[in-house]
């Protein structure tokens, strides 16, 4: 068991002091925005919580905030359920493991900027090897700049080529973890693929899928980059997530005052969402 | 061959395309990307490879960018051993709450930082030097690698420590020489995931920096937005982005499933 020991404080401060200094420092300013109006030349005026009420009643914020669930929720639905389905059907042994590890590690580690410039090229109409196909090839018109519906499809599939492996990786991991002796109980017992899966399987992933649907709810939540460089929020305002809207307000059009609400109410619902899934992953561990 | 290994070469095959794309077209001149489809390169060239080698503000980008992403793996590991060592072996006023307040900061959106930050370090007199993007990524790196390195401190008993202390081991001594080197391979997947995420993360790299310290995504933004439309110089750029990653997850490899799981399975 651990002790008790508060000279424990010491080994932690560094880590405090420099988290503190980049988080604390930029909240405050966000907050102190929060509540002002500006006209520039650094001249502020109180505005108390104006610009909370404001965003919160904008049709705006609405929309970009039910878009930005429905690619979170369309995420969590497809790379969890496929992430855990190519984990089981890995080979647990042999040379070939360490190679497919490393080939599905490798979109985690490109440039989030260059993934959306990759897809870009990828998916260009007329000279793209996706657009080619699907255009020539298949003869289905296809355009992500064009049709919303095209464009929503390339950023889901984008993010499922970029993300899913870290589900596979985590799933993976929980499985190897599985003795060998438990298998073969089974076995004995004639259970079923879905009584082996269920039973054995599924609870040695839980503490790895807990993570593994959290860090995807937050940075599919808080995605930024690629979907910017990919759609630059277009056709119109159909793929503005969030944090593009967020970028909109703030540096496009240099409104502060709510920029800085938006991202204060932005960071609440993703630390509430955040602590739900948490609270409910977890439940059953603390009876 | 069993019929279910189909599913992860497929996958693979799948994961695979995009960047084969990418690799393609920088083999390519500009002329031939534009004159029309071509599935591998008609006219292979080294014209894109040779550009980005041979200009200053080209290679300096991927310099810079290493650069930093080396100085911040080094800070947060370093400053993230001792923290996760206290998570893991003792029991304080207030660690669950510090502990979940680390988390927290890797739930914030960059996006919304991006100002605040740029103020930041502009006040301090840090703005354009690669140290103020490396304490920047500290943000979200620092909470991953205690994460990391707590879950697998957790796995080496108490047992160890108590010996050394008994054989009269200082706590500085016995730190340095039994313990990290005991969970060697958490280090390992600690520094590969601040690398990581230091190494993809542009936005606020871009926003910290203006000459100096400029990273290799302000220099391809300009070269898209620019000159045209240079996809091949651009394809060129994207595809060395792609090198320094793959190189050292090749040294991680045996780790890397657990390393994902936090350690934690």
């Amino acid at each position: 068991m651990k002790t008790e020991n508060q000279k424990a404080w010491f080994f932690v401060l560094p880590v405090l002091l420099l988290v503190a200094f980049n988080a604390l420092i930029p909240m405050m300013t966000v907050v102190n925005y929060s509540v002002q109006e500006t006209f520039g030349d650094n001249v502020f005026f109180w505005q108390g919580l104006d610009w909370f009420e404001q965003i919160l009643r904008s049709d705006r914020f609405h929309a970009a905030l039910g878009r930005q669930f429905l690619f979170t929720f369309l995420i969590l639905i497809i790379e969890v359920p496929l992430g855990i389905a190519i984990a089981l059907s890995m080979p647990r042994k042999g040379i070939w493991v360490p190679v497919c590890l490393v080939l599905m590690a490798l979109p985690m580690l490109i440039p989030w900027n260059v993934v959306g410039a990759m897809w870009n090229i990828f998916t260009l109409p007329d000279i793209g090897l996706l657009g080619y196909f699907l255009n020539h090839v298949m003869g289905i018109d296809y355009d992500m700049t064009q049709d919303p519906l095209a464009a929503w499809i390339t950023i889901v599939t984008m993010d499922v080529w970029h993300w899913t492996s870290l589900v596979v990786l985590l799933s993976y991991a929980g499985l190897v973890s599985i003795p060998d002796a438990y298998y073969q109980a089974a076995k004995i017992d004639g259970a079923s693929n879905w009584a082996v899966f269920r039973f054995i399987q599924l609870p040695k992933m839980k503490t790895v899928l807990t993570i593994a649907i959290l860090l995807r709810f937050m940075d599919s939540f808080n995605i930024y980059t690629e979907p910017f460089v990919m759609t630059g929020g277009g056709p119109g305002n159909s793929t503005t997530l969030l944090s593009i809207d967020l970028v909109k307000i703030a540096l496009g059009q240099f409104d502060l005052g709510p920029a800085a609400a938006m991202s204060l109410i932005y960071f609440a619902i993703t630390l509430l969402v955040s602590w739900l899934f948490y609270t409910l992953m977890t439940k059953d561990d603390l009876n | 061959m069993q019929k279910r290994t189909i599913v992860p070469i497929v996958y693979i095959l799948f994961l695979m395309l995009p960047i084969y794309w990418l690799v393609a077209m920088s083999f390519k001149t500009t002329n031939e990307i534009l004159a029309g489809f071509s599935l591998f390169p008609q006219t292979f060239t080294l014209e894109n490879y040779q550009t980005i080698f041979t200009d200053p503000t080209w290679y300096w980008g991927y310099i810079n960018s290493i650069l930093y992403v080396t100085m911040n793996t080094v800070i947060s590991v370093a400053v993230s051993l001792p923290a996760a060592y206290a998570f893991s072996r003792y029991r304080f006023l207030g660690d669950k709450q510090l502990f979940f307040w680390l988390l927290t900061n890797r739930m914030a959106p960059a996006a919304v930082f991006a100002l605040p930050f740029f103020q930041l370090y502009s006040a301090v007199g840090l703005f354009d030097t690669h140290l103020a993007v490396a304490l920047a990524h500290c943000l979200f790196n620092i909470p991953l690698a205690v994460w990391i390195l707590e879950g697998f401190m957790r796995g080496i008993p108490k047992e160890l420590d108590e010996t050394a202390f008994v054989d009269g081991y200082s706590f500085p001594r016995f730190f340095a020489t039994i313990f990290v080197p005991s969970i060697k391979a958490g280090v390992g997947v600690a520094a590969f995931f601040c690398f990581m995420f230091s190494w993809v993360e542009m936005l606020l790299a871009k926003t910290l920096t203006a000459v100096d310290a400029k990273p290799i995504a302000a220099t391809m933004t300009k070269t898209a937005s620019s000159a045209g439309y240079e996809l091949g110089l651009l394809a060129a750029a994207g595809t060395l982005t792609i090198i320094p990653g793959a190189i050292v997850i090749w040294f991680v490899r045996n780790y890397i499933a657990k390393g994902f799981a936090m350690g934690r399975v």
